[in-house]
């Protein structure tokens, strides 16, 4: 099965980084594969919040932004 | 079953399986908020309100929509307070967010910091004293937010807690058996007849943090994110970490928690109804005990700081 590649912005670990997944591969599949708990965060493309089920395309750029309240 | 509020695309699920757009999903917030306001009566027809402001996104947004709520009734003042703890490389982030924010919205801002009210900064009192930061954190910042919320006669202090802050305190009493504080919680704390305590309530009560950011996004109140460099040693990260875990297992389990919690807190306030009563002999704040656990840490501090010198 051909990949995708996307890039990533987790704002936690302040880090960008590029993962490889599996076309049709969604927003759930992506956090599985960081081993991010959903309920820790929202996820924005192109400054839009978007669903765990939405399927990713290649080249996305996807932010993940955490939840938790620093203190 | 899986809905969808409208045609428009949804951004958000709730744990109930309903998907919400934009526009709704700020209408189902806002209306949950006021919900929340009208069911524990924590806002009366006249105030002069006080909103404890950190800039982080919980607390912008309950100033966002208590600002809203104060346009449309003149008889409901805001104000907003900051605290400067004095942690470099953290508050000075989120106190030029809330600046900013009351600035661009006419809101009026007091700033108080532990350097001027107590003599130095957080950063300083962890070098001198060998406890956890959050601790002194936590007892000088209600100390403060009660005591400046008095002289600015302010009649409540709304606080950015929300649903995810109520169940890990929650947990956090029951797993270190003092249930006594957990009669201090709920979603309007201080109801104790006592003019020197100001009553703190807390609009976000059955909001998930999850909901409260997703709300802060598209409202553009979400910014970089910061966190607190002490927040790592604080048994209550850990107690979160297992209640997110637990949630993305169990949807709902936070409601849950936090709704089982309010059919006992009645029965707890009545047992517990004798806390802050007292006066503390040095500074006359409201107090559990003689001397209230302010005083007892600047005690603490000034001999400290007399041996190192
Ligand atoms: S995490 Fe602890 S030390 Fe940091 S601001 Fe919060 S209470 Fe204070
Ligand atoms: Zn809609
Ligand atoms: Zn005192």
């Amino acid at each position: 099965m051909s990949k995708i590649s996307i890039h990533v912005f987790i704002d936690r670990q302040n880090k960008n980084t590029n993962i490889e997944l599996y076309k049709n591969s969604t927003v759930a599949d992506l956090l599985k594969k960081l081993d991010i708990n959903p309920v820790t965060v929202i996820v924005s493309r192109n400054n839009e919040l978007i669903l765990e089920e939405e399927k990713l395309g290649n080249n996305d750029g996807i932010k993940i932004l955490s939840v938790i309240s620093g203190g | 079953m899986k809905m969808n509020c409208c045609s428009e695309k949804p951004v958000i699920g709730l744990p109930s399986g309903e998907k919400l757009c934009k526009s709704h999903f700020t209408d189902y917030f806002e209306n949950k908020v006021f919900k929340t306001i009208r069911q524990f009566d924590l806002i009366g027809r006249e105030e002069n309100l006080g909103v404890a402001l950190s800039g982080g996104k919980d607390s912008l947004t309950v100033l966002h929509i208590l600002n809203h709520l104060s346009k449309q009734n003149p008889k409901i003042r805001i104000n907003a307070i900051a605290i400067d703890e004095g942690i470099a490389g953290y508050r000075d982030k989120t106190l030029a967010k809330a600046i900013d924010f009351c600035t661009k919205n006419n809101i009026e801002l007091h700033i108080f910091s532990y350097k001027e009210e107590f003599g130095l900064p957080l950063d300083e009192m962890l070098k001198i004293l060998d406890v956890k930061p959050c601790t002194i954190c936590g007892i000088f910042r209600r100390y403060l937010l009660n005591k400046k919320s008095r002289e600015l006669k302010l009649t409540k202090l709304a606080t950015g807690h929300n649903l995810d802050d109520e169940c890990q305190s929650i947990i956090m009493n029951q797993l270190k058996n003092n249930i006594e504080a957990s009669a201090r919680l709920g979603p309007k704390v201080g109801i104790i007849q006592n003019d020197k305590f100001v009553q703190r309530i807390k609009p976000l009560y059955l909001c998930m943090e999850k909901e409260v950011t997703a709300y802060a996004f598209i409202n553009g109140l979400l910014d970089d994110f910061t966190e607190c460099p002490n927040v790592v040693h604080s048994f209550r990260a850990q107690v979160r970490d297992i209640l997110n875990d637990m949630e993305q297992k169990f949807p709902g389990t936070k409601y849950s928690t936090v709704n089982s919690f309010l059919q006992i807190l009645p029965l707890l306030k009545q047992k517990f109804k004798g806390g802050m009563i007292k006066v503390c002999l040095k500074c006359n704040e409201a107090s559990a005990n003689d001397v209230c656990n302010a005083c007892v840490y600047l005690e603490r501090l000034k001999k400290s700081i007399v041996k190192v010198e």
